[in-house]
């Protein structure tokens, strides 16, 4: 399979603080990716940074063998990248329906098939359609999150910590998710603090630390990797 | 760009029960306004001029104006999210640009009397009532005056929209604020005196007075009417336009702007947009506050007319339309008529000396304390006012009474 994704290279600072410092890596088509690190490793700052909210120093950012290094981020959304920002945030005062619809803000086709489909993902939104976001609780929040996401049909959804602040048992709801979205093609580069979870998913994984990768391999070759084991997964 | 808009009308996004309701709304909307228009209509010729209909007529228009007013600063500011301090001086663009586009050529030397006559030299009502006759002709010249008028104050958002929608919160409302000064400024100047005619009034115009109809020796005059006209469309697009795709993006560019952005909406664009048309109503809304006053002037738009504006939409409530609309009214009204006696010196035929002139403003400020006090987030929040919601406001109070009287009856036994 090809990358759908390729890092060559980059570095982003906010004014004079360097977040990433040189990272370079492939985002293989079909796939689960995951970045996993602790606070302030340059995870949400590469995110960021491929979804055009924040312009990188230097490197180059190639979707599909096309550069779209620095571009807005309305045209990374149509070229088929995705974001679901940390914290979920969607839109309280909308209702769940509304919520969809903007996520498809940048198409001109008929919706009713791709809501239907993030329905049937989701059965418990379907249930809330006409509910305000702001009254869902947080792990539906985080449903509508990645329903809003998927409503732009990307070919690249990214994924900012979607089990934060979640119960156990619905983190478990949202992996299984991640799993079926990704079955029915679409790329997925994830990144987690849970690392555990994260590594479980991913068919393959790259730690970050202070803005640099240091450890890369399958999710099950750093499940077992010692040092992984001491920094992320407590044991 | 009309399948967006198109989305407003779109069923489905809708729950049944509010499809329904909507529809009641709407047929009942539609009622409502056209008995309004039959009574302002005979307000306008067959009620007695008195002291009655004499405070009425003016504060019903100039209500109306201030309705739209409010409306299209609520766009930026509550929809959008934009702190904008700008709308004086786009009223400021759309009243003199209505002003001088119609004021008739012959009157063009005695308005311009300092500036031998002017560099504009015909007048857009007139050339309409050469062939028009004078009522339509006034009529049909006067909304065209309008749509440049706002138009005009559109074109001036843009230009300066550029280097100001990239501030953000209270540096946004700061620069609007400096814009809508030094337009005072500008108009003010006998420089453009030929345009603008400096520092002095601009006159005779064609004003409300001017729409009416002539029948043989019957006139019918139809003043009020058409304010109401003007606004009830502006504010109908406004409405179409918040319950678009386009507001829904305006309301997530306000909610949460790392979001919006996220999900593809280009922030600068939306804000930028919603700029532009509100400054366009607001240059209509300038245009019928000069049709209103007769005679227009610079020096009256200060930065205090836009915190006058600020002030009704905040007691309406920021976020909603009707709630605009009815402060706007309520403080046309209590300003300029209900509370007036508190300068007159006396209540009926008893002396109160402190009652002199400037006592209004001080109980004024008081009642506008009292509510912001009580109604923190304006009389309607971020609600709108609908038949089927007072309908069902009065149906559960009735419901709470009656649970009311079964707890008391429990406690009883």
């Amino acid at each position: 399979m090809s990358n759908i994704l390729e890092i060559k290279d980059l570095h982003v600072s906010y004014g004079g603080i360097k977040a990433v410092k040189g990272i370079t890596f492939d985002v293989e088509e079909g796939s689960i990716i995951t970045l996993i690190g602790s606070n302030g490793a340059g995870k949400s700052t590469t995110l960021n940074t491929i979804a055009g909210l924040i312009k990188p120093e230097s490197g180059s950012i190639f979707f599909e063998g096309n550069e779209i290094t620095g571009k807005d981020p309305n045209f990374i959304v149509s070229s088929g990248i995705t974001l679901v920002p940390e914290g979920r945030k969607i839109f309280p005062d909308m209702t769940v329906l509304e919520n969809l619809k903007i996520g498809a803000y940048l198409r001109k086709d008929d919706l009713s098939d791709d809501i239907e489909w993030v329905y049937s993902l989701f059965p418990r939104l379907k249930e809330r359609s006409w509910q305000l976001g702001g009254t869902l609780s947080g792990g539906e929040q985080q449903m509508l999150a990645v329903g809003r996401a998927l409503m732009s049909k990307p070919k690249l959804i990214m994924m900012d910590e979607p089990s934060l602040g979640l119960a156990p048992i619905v983190v478990r709801d949202i992996f299984s998710i991640i799993r079926e979205i990704n079955k029915q093609g679409t790329t997925i580069l994830l990144i987690e603090q849970n690392a555990n979870m994260a590594l479980k998913t991913a068919n393959h994984a790259y730690v970050l630390e202070t803005g640099r990768i240091i450890l890369q391999g399958s999710g099950e070759e750093l499940l077992g990797n010692e040092s992984v084991r001491a920094a992320y997964l407590g044991s | 760009m009309f399948k967006k808009i198109n989305n407003a009308l779109n069923p489905s996004l809708r729950h049944p029960e509010q499809e329904r309701a909507s529809r009641i709304n709407k047929v009942g909307a539609i009622i409502l306004l056209a008995i309004l228009y039959v009574f302002l209509f005979v307000l306008d010729n067959f009620l007695p001029a008195g002291s009655f209909t004499g405070m009425l007529i003016p504060v019903l228009r100039k209500g109306a104006i201030y309705a739209l007013l409010c409306v299209s600063m609520n766009l930026l500011n509550g929809f959008t999210g934009l702190f904008s301090l700008g709308q004086a001086g786009f009223m400021l663009i759309g009243g003199y640009a209505y002003a001088i586009l119609s004021i008739p050529a012959s009157q063009h030397a005695a308005v311009y009397q300092y500036f031998d006559g002017g560099a504009i030299q015909f007048s857009i009502p007139e050339f309409f009532s050469s062939f028009l006759g004078a009522g339509l002709g006034s009529f049909v010249g006067s909304i065209i005056c309008i749509i440049i008028a706002g138009v005009i104050a559109a074109l001036f958002a843009a230009l300066i929209g550029i280097p100001v929608l990239r501030l953000k919160s209270d540096y946004l409302a700061i620069a609007t604020l400096g814009f809508a000064e030094i337009i005072r400024a500008i108009f003010q100047w006998n420089g453009f005196g030929i345009i603008t005619n400096g520092s002095n009034l601009l006159r005779k115009y064609t004003a409300l007075s001017d729409i009416r109809w002539d029948i043989g020796s019957v006139s019918l005059k139809f003043g009020t009417v058409f304010v109401f006209l003007i606004v009830t469309i502006c504010i109908l697009l406004i409405v179409l336009l918040i319950n678009s795709s386009y507001g829904r993006a305006f309301n997530a560019v306000r909610d949460d702007e790392i979001s919006a952005e996220a999900m593809g909406i280009n922030l600068f664009k939306h804000k930028m947009m919603s700029f532009i048309i509100s400054s366009f109503f607001a240059g209509v809304g300038g245009a019928l506050l000069a049709m209103y006053q007769t005679t227009i002037q610079s020096a009256a738009f200060t930065s205090a007319m836009t915190y006058e504006i600020l002030l009704m939409v905040v007691i309406g409530g920021i976020g909603s339309v009707s709630g605009s609309g009815i402060a706007a009214f309520l403080y046309i009204a209590a300003n300029e008529w209900w509370l007036r006696f508190l300068d007159s010196g006396s209540i009926g035929s008893i002396e109160v000396s402190f009652f002199r002139g400037g006592f209004r403003k001080v109980i004024f400020s008081i009642a506008i304390m009292i509510i912001v006090l009580f109604f923190s987030r304006g009389i309607m929040g971020d609600k709108e006012l609908s038949i089927t919601g007072v309908i069902n406001w009065f149906k559960n109070r009735k419901e709470r009474k009656l649970a009311k009287k079964i707890n008391a009856s429990k406690e009883g036994e």
